[in-house]
């Protein structure tokens, strides 16, 4: 499958994880100071040099386990704690909008205009910090030297790696179900209508040719849908109207309710990634991790801690069939004491990477095994 | 002209991936075989044909020796020899061949790692039997490996590898036509829409390419020496093979075209899409032109799905089967 996944995962999760974020931070009249320095701290993280550059070598996507403790170290690289049902609830946002669009997305290669476009609102966010904008930029750079040349078959075929890892995540997100995108059953919802994707004809025509290829017949077909012709096609350069709107950010901050998420009914989770693969995971959490600009977390000056999602007793609307509802949507089987200590000790490893220096090819059997069982269910 | 019948439920739900839906119809036994890819796992159902019993098996993609990352499935298809049948799963690793029922492994291939790190890891996909004895699979350089099988047992081997395209295979289809010649046993296709038009033998040789347009052929399967291809621009295309000859155009689906089939003794054929619309159409050869004809018939839309995979289930096109990303069930429609 393809092994260039990665840095279009972080950026758009990354993205969503933000724009949720910034609503959250002003709906809970935070500081402007606050906010500010919170997104800034962590697109910095995101977008540093180091980190993008791990992102980019071409490499297979893990799981979720992996994916949630980067997003969530990334998110206390700023002054903001998350508590540990916060960042379960965001996390799941989070993917369910990235499956969205995923799913939606016209063209395979549409993906990468779902990812400038959250390129070009965390731009906006950092907007008053020059260097960070610089960091955005040079990343979005080195993804378009990397995607643009892809031939279209080769995002297809990324676009189903994605598939796959968002596959059987049927989670409610009462903004989607509000705007009709998403049906009450969690699947999101397919039109057959409206304008068909650039370079795709519309749909009905049958054309029959000679021996010397001179069209002799043409014929049509009902479609059992009303497509109409495509509109113009959007800007993969560093600035542009991207045309798509998947990728934007779809959370007003005047309607801060609207983010709250309820699971499907006995939606079967099937097990994540077996202990096989936690050797190769645990590398690259250490190298990303060691590439992420550390902040020491023991002593911030003034951390704050903030629970994104205050309905945390109360999940809102449908489903509420209090005990016999298990958590049949296990993301990450890490408890929250033991996530924090597989934080601290791969932000002690991570502290032992110097800039720039190869790190490692694995961990020693020892530690590998330490970290995989502060990583374990127990 | 169709109507929908009672779905089978599968284990898990299928991924998305190009031709994701198997079907081999036993007839001495009086059922009908499944198969759909999950990731790294195919889930299998032999379901009766009086609808009473379902019995249900996975098997796991396997790297025998190496512990170390899942081999996610590309492809499961059944390969119907005349002397046995085989289910070979493709997969990141390697190809893996079991007896049809899915009971026992008789063949092993391990692919070979690459030694430029490029965008896409190594794997297999695109699966077909040929003639008598071989099964061809494609491989993501573009390579096809022509195994030999015999009659019985798992004494299969690596018989040739032939080099046709540039870029990943995504799917093959054969017909066998007694001996006669320049007529075509198999058809390959890619990730750049190019089309290799094979004879099979000792030695495979190649009687044709039909050159694509940038856009990733899906699918493809070849009738009364047509290949019909389908495209990522929705478009599937009628060509004579040997020549290359257009015969015919349609703009069949406003997505990506997922998978074909054709159901040989009637000539009807099915195309399914992420638009979520399965669409049947009636091929016929013209007396006068000796050309294929293309005629719409019927619709399906499978609603808030894209469809991964779509089969008949008989050789007249009776009936047919449907899975669709992310959905738990197999879908099936029958002539009404």
């Amino acid at each position: 499958m393809s092994l260039r996944t990665l840095p279009l995962v972080f950026i758009n999760l990354g993205g969503e994880m933000l724009y949720i974020l910034d609503q959250r931070l002003q709906a809970l009249n935070t500081s402007e100071d606050n906010s500010e320095k919170v997104m800034t701290d962590i697109v910095g993280a995101m977008f540093s040099k180091d980190f993008m550059d791990e992102l980019l070598k071409p490499q297979q996507l893990y799981s979720h386990r992996t994916l949630k403790t980067v997003l969530t170290r990334l998110a206390h690289t700023s002054i903001m704690r998350l508590s540990q049902a916060s960042m379960d609830k965001l996390y799941e946002l989070m993917v369910m909008a990235f499956k969205y669009q995923v799913f939606l997305c016209p063209r395979p290669k549409d993906l990468l205009l779902v990812t400038y476009n959250h390129i070009d609102t965390i731009r906006e966010f950092v907007q008053h910090t020059p260097v960070v904008v610089n960091q955005v930029d040079e990343t979005h750079r080195k993804v378009i030297e990397v995607y643009s040349s892809l031939p279209e078959g080769e995002f297809q075929l990324l676009r189903q790696t994605l598939l796959i890892f968002l596959q059987d995540l049927h989670v409610r997100v009462s903004l989607f179900l509000k705007n009709k995108v998403q049906n009450p059953n969690g699947r999101f919802a397919l039109l057959s209508s409206g304008p068909v994707p650039p370079g795709i004809d519309v749909p009905g025509l049958i054309r029959m040719f000679d021996r010397k290829g001179r069209e002799v017949r043409r014929g049509e077909f009902p479609t059992g849908g009303s497509y109409t012709s495509p509109i113009r096609e959007g800007c993969f350069e560093l600035h542009g109207d991207r045309v798509i709107r998947l990728g934007m950010n779809i959370y007003s901050r005047n309607h801060p309710e609207e983010t709250y998420i309820s699971k499907p009914p006995s939606v079967k989770q099937k097990d994540d990634a077996p202990n096989l693969l936690a050797k190769e995971e645990l590398n690259l959490l250490a190298r990303l991790m060691g590439s992420m600009k550390a902040e020491d977390m023991a002593e911030t000056e003034t951390g704050f801690r903030i629970n994104l999602f205050m309905t945390d007793g109360e999940e809102g609307g449908t489903g509420t069939s209090g005990g016999a509802e298990q958590s049949s949507f296990e993301v990450i089987n890490i408890q929250a004491i033991q996530d924090e200590q597989a934080a601290t000790q791969l932000a002690r490893i991570a502290g032992q990477f110097t800039e720039g220096d190869k790190l490692p090819e694995s961990l020693s059997t020892n530690k590998g095994a330490d970290l995989l069982a502060l990583m374990d269910d127990l | 002209m169709y109507r929908k019948e009672k779905s089978i439920q599968i284990k898990n739900s299928a991924s998305a991936l190009y031709n994701n839906l198997g079907v081999l119809r036993i007839a001495p036994r009086r059922l009908t075989c499944f198969t759909a890819v999950h990731a790294n796992v195919v889930n299998m159902v032999s379901a009766s044909w009086d609808g009473l019993n379902y019995s249900h098996r996975q098997l796991q993609s396997k790297e025998p020796n190496v512990a170390t990352s899942t081999s996610l499935i590309m492809q499961a298809a059944f390969c119907a020899l005349p002397s046995r049948d085989l289910l070979v799963v493709t997969s990141q690793k390697g190809i893996q061949m079991y007896e049809s029922d899915g009971s026992t492994m008789v063949y092993w291939h391990a692919l070979d790692t690459p030694e430029t790190n490029t965008g896409q890891g190594m794997f297999a996909r695109g699966i077909s039997a040929v003639c008598e004895s071989f099964i061809c699979v494609g491989v993501s350089t573009g390579a096809i490996l022509v195994f030999d099988v015999p009659s019985k047992g798992s004494n299969i081997t690596l018989a040739d590898v032939i080099e046709g395209h540039k870029e990943s295979i995504t799917d093959m289809a054969s017909e066998c036509c007694g001996g006669e010649v320049c007529v075509a046993d198999l058809v390959s296709a890619d990730d750049g829409g190019n089309l290799c038009v094979w004879k099979a033998g000792e030695e495979f040789s190649l009687l044709n390419h039909i050159p694509g347009f940038d856009i990733s052929c899906s699918s493809v399967k070849l009738w009364k020496g047509t290949a019909v291809a389908g495209y990522g621009t929705g478009q599937i295309r009628l060509y004579e093979a040997v020549t290359g000859i257009l015969h015919a155009e349609v703009n069949a689906h406003a997505r990506w075209i997922y998978s074909l089939d054709v159901a040989p003794f009637s000539g009807l054929l099915l195309s399914a899409a992420e638009d979520s619309l399965v669409r049947v159409w009636l091929l016929s050869m013209s007396p006068e032109s000796h050309s294929v004809e293309i005629g719409h018939l019927h619709n399906e839309c499978v609603t808030d799905t894209q469809i991964c995979g779509a089969k008949f289930c008989d050789s007249d096109g009776y009936a047919f089967a449907v899975t669709g990303y992310d959905l738990s069930e197999i879908i099936r429609y029958t002539q009404s």
